[in-house]
């Protein structure tokens, strides 16, 4: 097995561990951090890709470095718009949760019509 | 490389931002004035590649630093592209002339913060659209995504209440896992075909299972951004919770966003690997839809959330194209009169549904409230809300000469040389479903009050009244304005026999379903008691609240997690 396989077994780890976070837990906060932990999955496989497909001349891809680092800075960005929005639905209402059921909004009814 | 008339791709992406960049310097007090500049600036320029595509009969190209691809990025933009860029500067356009009213800041006036941001993030989410509409490589529609996002979620919440923050949170936290899954199928794509500029990428691409899982995940992605149902968690808050203008603007432009990078990735990228059981499964969760999302709409007791669970079934419309689209001899997607009409869809919802919730928002701001069942009287005291009302209604439901109607016969046409049968019962039946809640909502805003007193009407601006109306009938006009480009037969007379006929049997069996579902009986008090009580009234309240609680279960995190993942796993297994 050589390194860059190894890189992607284990960006294949890292992912599977994030999206297992992103559906089960329920904070939003942990959600973020799951988004997160998807993301570096994804970004250290584009890495061990781009060492696969390096020319022989080159120790590596120079494309995906370029394309990660955008990635990089897009996922950050999203991290810090995520954490201002928590941040700001705790000020407001003082508890974090995404559960979209507003107490008593777009609950079915249960008895008949009247 | 650049053909002549490429700049102005570079011109459609960077006049919005720049504006929106002006108006943040500039302050508060200057921000419609900017807003109204760059809107006139952006609209020359969409014109401008019109008429530049048009004399050059090809894609405009603009090669970037004069890099060419694979190395370099490239812009593109074709006949999808400049038709959804036009549209785009349209219904921006109709908004800001809606917005005035809500948000205008006079001179004296105290800054305060949602207006200002409303103007910034408007023009950004034009910008991205536009990105969108002309990038030449998948990486840079990822970039092109993530904007859009970004400029839309802030558009959720921009009164800052508790409920309207956490769809917003929603929102932005399922569109975050989405955006991940197609960053991870375009990573993969790169590692298996060295390259992401889609000419370049659809001539390496093969059939095999690297393809299949990276499409898997790109389509995936793209659909929880979309909102196709079972993804659907975020719409309904979000699109209901916000304010009109920016309803409008999530519910008519954000969404055909990441649809048309769908379009995109199918039919331009991956023609040769998708497969027939895959289309057949987009169309299917779009025919569920369109059937489950009417259904829900009808039992919903605030008219936002009626409109933004219309939006949810009109989404299901858009994916009807993608087997009707497929030839099933050379085993690819071809670009034929089904992505015709599929364009043609997205174009008529984009106009009906903003005029929709625009009218949605006015009577909500008349009202003081949006509650269906005290919409009496409303129709006599502000009969031009109403009007839009009913005409993207029509249009929605593809009344002669709407563009959903023309996308109707199209997507017939094509479905009739496919042998595919099963599409037509959806395409024919889905517009008495439309018909239903339009129909529903109509007949309460026409009843009397049943008090003597007329309901107490806030007096409401007649600039957004009037631009609510101008593009319900944008709508309701399409066919009218596509008559050069498709064949003439396909558009009739709205008096037609078979038209009228089809029209009023539409109606005919909307009023049905809506004197079936709806939460209140339709008819007046004294027929409703009777009517309310049949054994066909108690199965359709059954069936209504299965599908809410059906609703309530796939929009739980959980849900909606799995479902992504199943839906990831079964468009790849069907490659």
């Amino acid at each position: 097995m050589n390194v860059a396989t190894l890189y992607g077994l284990c960006a294949a780890v890292l992912i599977g561990i994030g999206l297992y976070g992103l559906i089960v837990l329920p904070h939003p906060l942990r959600k973020i951090l799951s988004f997160n932990v998807v993301g570096s999955g994804v970004f250290m496989l584009f890495g061990a890709l781009a060492k696969r497909g390096a020319d022989a001349s080159m120790s590596a891809d120079p494309v995906p470095q370029a394309l990660l680092i955008t990635g990089i800075v897009v996922a950050f960005s999203a991290t810090a718009l995520a954490v201002a929005l928590v941040v700001r639905v705790i000020e407001v209402s003082g508890s974090a949760t995404l559960s979209s059921e507003a107490p008593a909004k777009g609950k079915p009814e249960t008895s008949g019509p009247s | 490389m650049t053909t002549p008339g490429g700049l102005l791709l570079v011109l459609a992406i960077l006049v919005p931002f720049i504006g929106a960049l002006l108006a943040l310097a500039l302050g508060a007090h200057r921000v419609t004035r900017v807003a109204a500049v760059t809107y006139v600036a952006g609209l020359a320029i969409a014109i401008a590649a019109a008429q530049s595509y048009v004399e050059q009969g090809e894609s405009l190209v603009y090669v970037l630093g004069g890099w060419a691809p694979a190395l370099g990025v490239a812009l593109r933009a074709d006949f999808l592209s400049i038709v959804m860029m036009g549209v785009v500067a349209i219904v921006v356009g109709g908004i800001m002339l809606f917005a005035r009213a809500d948000f205008a800041m006079p001179a004296g006036a105290p800054e305060s913060r949602g207006p200002f941001t409303f103007w910034i993030l408007l023009l950004a989410i034009w910008g991205a659209l536009n990105l969108v509409f002309v990038s030449g490589d998948l990486f840079t529609l990822y970039v092109a995504l993530e904007l859009l996002t970004f400029a839309a979620v802030p558009m959720v919440c921009l009164d800052g209440r508790a409920e309207t923050l956490r769809a917003a949170l929603r929102y932005l936290v399922f569109a975050l896992a989405g955006s991940i899954l197609y960053l991870l199928g375009a990573v993969l794509l790169y590692g298996a075909y060295g390259t992401l500029d889609i000419p370049l990428l659809a001539e390496r691409v093969r059939a095999e299972p690297v393809a299949w899982t990276a499409a898997a995940l790109m389509t995936t992605g793209l659909l929880a951004k979309t909102a196709l149902f079972p993804l659907h968690l975020w719409l309904p808050p979000a699109h209901a919770g916000a304010p009109p203008a920016a309803s409008a603007t999530l519910s008519a432009l954000v969404i055909k966003g990441s649809w048309f990078l769908v379009v995109r990735l199918w039919f331009d990228v991956l023609p040769g690997v998708v497969t027939w059981p895959a289309t057949q499964v987009l169309a299917a969760l779009g025919a569920t839809v369109i059937v489950f999302g009417s259904l829900v709409a009808l039992r919903q007791e605030r008219l936002k959330l009626l409109v933004a669970y219309s939006t949810l079934a009109q989404i299901g419309y858009l994916f009807l194209m993608f087997p009707l689209g497929f030839d099933p001899v050379s085993n690819t997607l071809v670009q034929g009169a089904a992505l015709t009409g599929g364009l043609l869809q997205a174009i008529s919802h984009a106009t009906a549904k903003a005029g929709m919730f625009m009218a949605a928002g006015l009577i909500y701001a008349a009202l003081g409230h949006d509650r269906i069942a005290d919409l009496a009287g409303v129709a006599r005291a502000m009969p031009l809300a109403i009007a839009a009302f009913a005409v993207s209604g029509l249009a929605l439901m593809g009344v002669v000469p709407s563009g959903a109607y023309l996308a109707k016969k199209l997507l017939l046409e094509a479905s009739y040389t496919s042998d595919q049968w099963w599409w037509t019962l959806v395409l024919q039946g889905g517009a008495a479903f439309t018909a239903g809640y339009v129909v529903l909502v109509l007949a309460m805003a026409f009843r009397r009050p049943a008090s003597a007193v007329a309901p107490e009407i806030s007096p409401v601006s007649r600039l957004a009244q009037w631009a609510a109306l101008g593009l319900s009938a944008c709508s309701l006009a399409i066919a009218l304005a596509a008559r050069g480009w498709v064949p003439a037969g396909l558009i009739k007379s709205p008096f037609d026999p078979v038209e009228l006929g089809t029209t009023v049997l539409v109606v005919l069996a909307g009023t049905l379903l809506a004197t079936g579902f709806a939460r209140r009986p339709l008819l007046g008090s004294r027929v409703g008691a009777a009517a309310g009580d049949g054994p066909l009234r108690a199965v359709a309240v059954a069936v209504g609240n299965a599908c809410e609680h059906g609703d309530a279960f796939l929009r739980r995190w959980t849900s909606a997690g799995i479902a992504l993942l199943l839906v990831a796993a079964l468009i790849g297994v069907l490659f």
